[in-house]
């Protein structure tokens, strides 16, 4: 059969649907071309990096000359049992826990109200309102509640009017609670609403089909399928306190209040004890692999 | 559906958590207009001087353009990066596939100190001197999580016969993507990259270990509360970035849907 | 569609081999992580700077246009910084540090190319000296530096074997910060900071070189443990010293890191008296807060600053024109002044008089010598003592110590 040139021009392949055919029949070369630069990217400049760190932590620095000893050692691991670097690393911890159970239970309802009952409006003027503190440094975010919290500050002064005394909280560990719950409560709010947001009318209809009422529907069905939304968002919230050196250096700086994060941040620079900083800075990376392997298994990773 | 209790009690918390997330925020604006470098309460002379002192400070400046050139090329990166290992993961199976769904969140999962101190050691082993392309390797490193993180929940919930459908219709593989792909997980990419985005503007401390002697918004936050002497600048700063991030954000939402396919979709 | 599982077997194993030893071979290479430069040990013991071979600039040239500083709050004020910018087209950008440590960790690697000055210490000099992070400087480039004092020219803060590796700036005592309020009267010694009538209210600097300050109070108030140098400790005096602070940790409200932090918690009322740098007294008085400043019976420790130049300066003329001008007498009774510190340029005194009536007097700029031995300065704490022992406690034990000390 002769064909036109129009005809033949919708028959032959040009040059995209070539290397498009191409890719297609070589499944494992459109793998390797979409995954190679990020594995490159995570490979070369990420995993390579904490290997180093993890390495050196096995070294130790030479107390005459300064320099690093590079012979295997474990006497930085041995030292993270002196006190009181146990003590810190359990009050880390600890207060990582409160500060995650915390926002978990500031964050739920909040999370229902914005997936179940607001309107479309109110969804969205909610959604920005727990955004738009993200865009407020930080660091300003912080000094404001030293502001609050100061003796004679903000709080002092509503709780004199209220006749409640003078807490003068400021300095202490449950001023960093306070200030860690206030920093991470919105990474909290936003996987906990998209795990609400996510469960479909059905459910919750059928539930009421088979005679559940509202506790029971929440208990059983909500809270459930809410759960890789807390369990996402306590990844963040965990992590972020193990590490933060920022606001126990700005708003924690009573006694008895450091952290992983700035001994950590102590250790490198007229310490000059880089060896010793690594070997503490594997405990948040341990802790927080097996926190993840234990997210992995609660489905946390399909509801982020 | 919920009972009237339930809904007020609702009402009265969804209140309790926002008036938790301003009040600082309320505090922050309220400091911008007081007169004395020493914050504290309660405000003895108000005045507007410092909106004008930070309008005329170059230092402002150059630090906000850089800290948005920074968040712009980290975002970007991000999306391309984050996007192939969304699809990477997502369609094919091979060896590793589980350990890299886990090493892919790690940049965000742990802490920043140790994202900062490993890349800082990466960079001096291998003779990169800090500067500007080293802030964007170290933001894009844990923005590309975030997109990754939307993208792959978005591809999960559509369905893979949709790009099948339309290579049956005769389309190559590009125009699959602009077609078919693309408008499936724009709003992710939307949602993600405006996440991304913040991450990195508002980011001081990888930024600390990888940035040279350059200044980005938040290290110029950090020394002008070290020096004591600007608190009020710092106010006004944070204060107009935030007057001004209103609009995208609120945008961003309306676009998003609020985050997320609606219920209604989702059956 | 159908899904293939890649790479199996043998190409799987060398792929995970790989990935794990390339990081692993290089770390075992000499120049990996933060060792920038190796200070040699030489055959009678003495350590010698790893660029102490480097032969610095002989002129001049043309300015970069940019100058990085790192430096301690209140060292770059626009005052100064501004004249200097239009005089020599050098844009400063000053990076601030709070300590000693952060300037240490900022010029690691000979300041990454990026830094071209830090005012640093006697306590970072040494560190950053042997570490191989700064470089020598030439004196004949910098004209004021012949105004200087003579014991400040070369001092072995700055100069190890002949070769200078900055210019000294200025120098001033750690003093005690206290309220006029709850303190009509200075108070005429450190314990007050260490005594029960003030539990809560005292504040003190987050800074394991603090132990030197509890070691400077017991060479007064307990001579038999024969404490001659706060800096360097035999195990029982540092024992002591370490003691000394723990039993005043209950008294302590906040250990402050930033001068900030300091200028706060007396704004607020949180503490009447601290150890302190007189920058906070000139903020909080500024600020119309009632404090004083004084130093006590027992004597201060101190800093004396210097300005070294970073092995990789990227802009050494402009760094050049820049110690050329902090150095000379009307930029350093301008600084003087502002800061509270005593400038080392012989020369200020009659400039510092006309800026602030009494300055020269009360900043101790005219009679140096006796006052400047008065002080004890930051010196890192090594394990080698003057003495030509070995066994004084190095500064790694300062910071676990530290650590103990502040919970």
């Amino acid at each position: 059969m002769v064909m036109t040139k129009e005809a033949r021009r919708g028959r032959e392949p040009t040059g995209v649907a070539r290397v498009s055919a191409a890719l297609w029949r070589r499944a494992w070369l459109r793998a390797a071309l979409t995954l190679s630069p990020p594995l490159a990217w995570f490979l070369i400049i990420y995993l390579a990096s904490l290997v180093v760190m993890l390495v050196t932590a096995f070294w130790t620095v030479n107390s005459f000359t300064n320099n690093l000893q590079h012979q295997f050692s474990l006497t930085n691991f041995g030292a993270l049992f002196d006190a009181p670097i146990p003590a810190i690393i359990g009050r880390t911890v600890l207060l990582a826990a409160l500060v995650t159970v915390t926002d978990a239970v500031l964050a739920l309802p909040f999370a229902y109200f914005m997936a179940r009952v607001a309107s479309r409006r109110v969804r969205h003027a909610l959604f920005v309102a727990v955004l738009l503190p993200l865009w407020a440094s930080y660091l300003a975010r912080v000094y404001a509640w030293i502001v609050i919290l100061t003796k004679d500050g903000t709080l002092d002064w509503a709780t004199q009017r209220l006749g409640l005394g003078s807490p003068n909280i400021a300095y202490t560990n449950l001023a960093m609670g306070i200030v860690f719950c206030y920093i991470w409560l919105p990474f909290m709010i936003l996987p906990v609403y998209a795990a609400l947001e996510r469960i479909p009318d059905s459910f919750i209809e059928a539930s009421a089909d088979l005679g559940a009422r509202n506790a029971r529907t929440l208990r059983s069905v909500v809270l459930p399928l809410a759960l890789p939304g807390v369990v996402a968002g306590s990844i963040f919230t965990f992590s972020l306190t193990l590490g933060d050196y920022i606001t126990p250096l700005l708003i924690g700086s009573g006694s008895g209040t450091n952290l992983i994060g700035n001994v950590i941040y102590d250790n490198i620079g007229l310490a000059n004890d880089l060896p010793f900083a690594a070997a503490l800075a594997m405990v948040p990376i341990a802790i927080m692999i097996a926190y993840l392997l234990g997210a992995r298994a609660l489905g946390a990773f399909e509801a982020m | 559906m919920e009972g009237r209790t339930t809904r007020v009690v609702l009402v009265a918390w969804v209140i309790g958590v926002l008036l938790f997330l301003f009040m600082p925020i309320a505090t922050i604006v309220l400091f911008a207009f007081d007169r004395s470098t020493v914050q504290s309460w309660p405000i003895q002379n108000y005045t507007t001087h410092w909106f004008s002192v930070a309008w005329d400070d170059p230092a402002v400046r150059s630090a906000l353009w850089l800290s948005v050139k920074a968040g712009a090329a980290a975002t970007f990166l991000a999306l391309v990066l984050g996007s192939l290992a969304a699809f990477g993961v997502h369609r094919y199976r091979f060896f590793g596939r589980e350990a890299i769904s886990l090493f892919i969140v790690l940049p965000i999962a742990l802490p920043g100190i140790i994202t900062g101190l490993a890349l800082r050691s990466f960079f001096t082993f291998a003779g990169i001197n800090l500067s500007l392309m080293t802030i964007v390797i170290g933001h894009t490193t844990f923005c590309i999580v975030v997109i990754y993180n939307n993208v792959i929940a978005r591809i999960r919930r559509t369905s893979g016969s949709l790009g099948e459908a339309s290579m049956d219709l005769g389309a190559n593989g590009l125009q699959t993507f602009r077609y078919v792909t693309l408008p499936t997980i724009a709003t992710a990419l939307v949602s993600g990259g405006l996440l991304a985005f913040a991450l990195s503007f508002d980011e001081v401390i990888v930024t600390t270990f990888t940035a040279g002697a350059q200044t980005t918004l938040p290290i110029w936050i950090f020394g002008a509360i070290r020096l004591g002497q600007q608190l009020p600048e710092v106010n006004v700063v944070v204060t107009a970035v935030l007057a001004l991030t209103v609009i995208p954000v609120a945008l961003a939402a309306k676009l998003t849907g609020g985050g997320g396919m609606t219920r209604s979709s989702v059956r | 569609m159908k899904n293939r599982t890649f790479f199996r077997g043998r190409a799987k194993r060398a792929v995970v081999a790989i990935a794990i030893a390339l990081p692993l071979l290089g770390a075992f290479d000499s120049g990996a992580v933060a060792a920038s430069g190796a200070t040699v040990r030489t055959a009678d013991g003495a350590l010698t700077p790893p660029t102490q071979g480097m032969t610095p600039q002989q002129s001049v040239g043309k300015g970069e246009g940019e100058l990085n500083l790192i430096a301690w709050e209140g060292y770059a004020q626009p005052e100064w910084v501004k004249p200097f910018e239009q005089e020599t087209g050098c844009t400063v950008n000053a990076k601030y540090a709070g300590s000693s440590s952060e300037m240490v960790s900022l010029m690691a690697n000979g300041g990454g190319g990026q830094y071209d000055l830090v005012s640093a210490s006697g306590d970072a000099d040494l560190r950053l000296i042997y570490g191989g992070d700064v470089k020598p400087v030439n004196v004949n480039l910098v004209p004021a530096w012949k105004q200087l004092r003579p014991f400040l020219q070369s001092p072995d803060f700055n100069t190890i074997n002949g070769v200078h590796y900055g210019i000294s700036l200025q120098f001033g005592p750690n003093d005690l910060l206290y309220s006029t309020k709850v303190f009509p009267k200075a108070p005429p010694s450190w314990s007050v900071i260490y005594s029960k009538q003030y539990a809560g209210k005292i504040t003190v600097p987050n800074n394991p070189i603090q132990i030197a300050d509890a070691a400077l109070y017991l060479s007064a108030h307990q001579p038999k443990l024969g404490i001659t140098d706060p800096y360097e400790l035999t195990q029982s005096q540092f024992n002591a010293a370490v003691t000394l602070l723990k039993q005043q940790r209950p008294l302590i409200k906040a250990y402050w890191n930033l001068a900030s932090d300091e200028i706060s918690l007396f704004a607020n009322g949180e503490v009447v008296a601290g150890a302190s740098w007189p920058y906070q007294t000139g903020q909080l008085q500024a600020a119309k807060v009632k404090v004083a400043d004084t130093i006590p019976s027992e004597g201060a420790t101190g800093w004396a600053d210097s300005w070294l130049l970073a092995a990789k300066a990227p802009h050494p003329n402009c760094a050049y024109k820049w110690l050329a001008y902090i150095s000379t007498a009307k930029v350093q009774a301008e600084q003087a002044v502002n800061y509270g510190e005593t400038p080392d340029n012989s020369l200020a005194c009659p400039l510092m008089n006309q800026l602030q009536k009494g300055s020269c007097d009360s900043l101790h700029a005219n009679e140096p010598d006796a006052y400047f031995k008065s002080i004890k300065f930051w010196k890192t704490p090594l394990a080698q003592c003057d003495n030509g022992q070995d066994n004084c406690v190095p500064f790694q034990q300062w910071a676990t110590a530290w650590t103990q000390v502040t919970g």
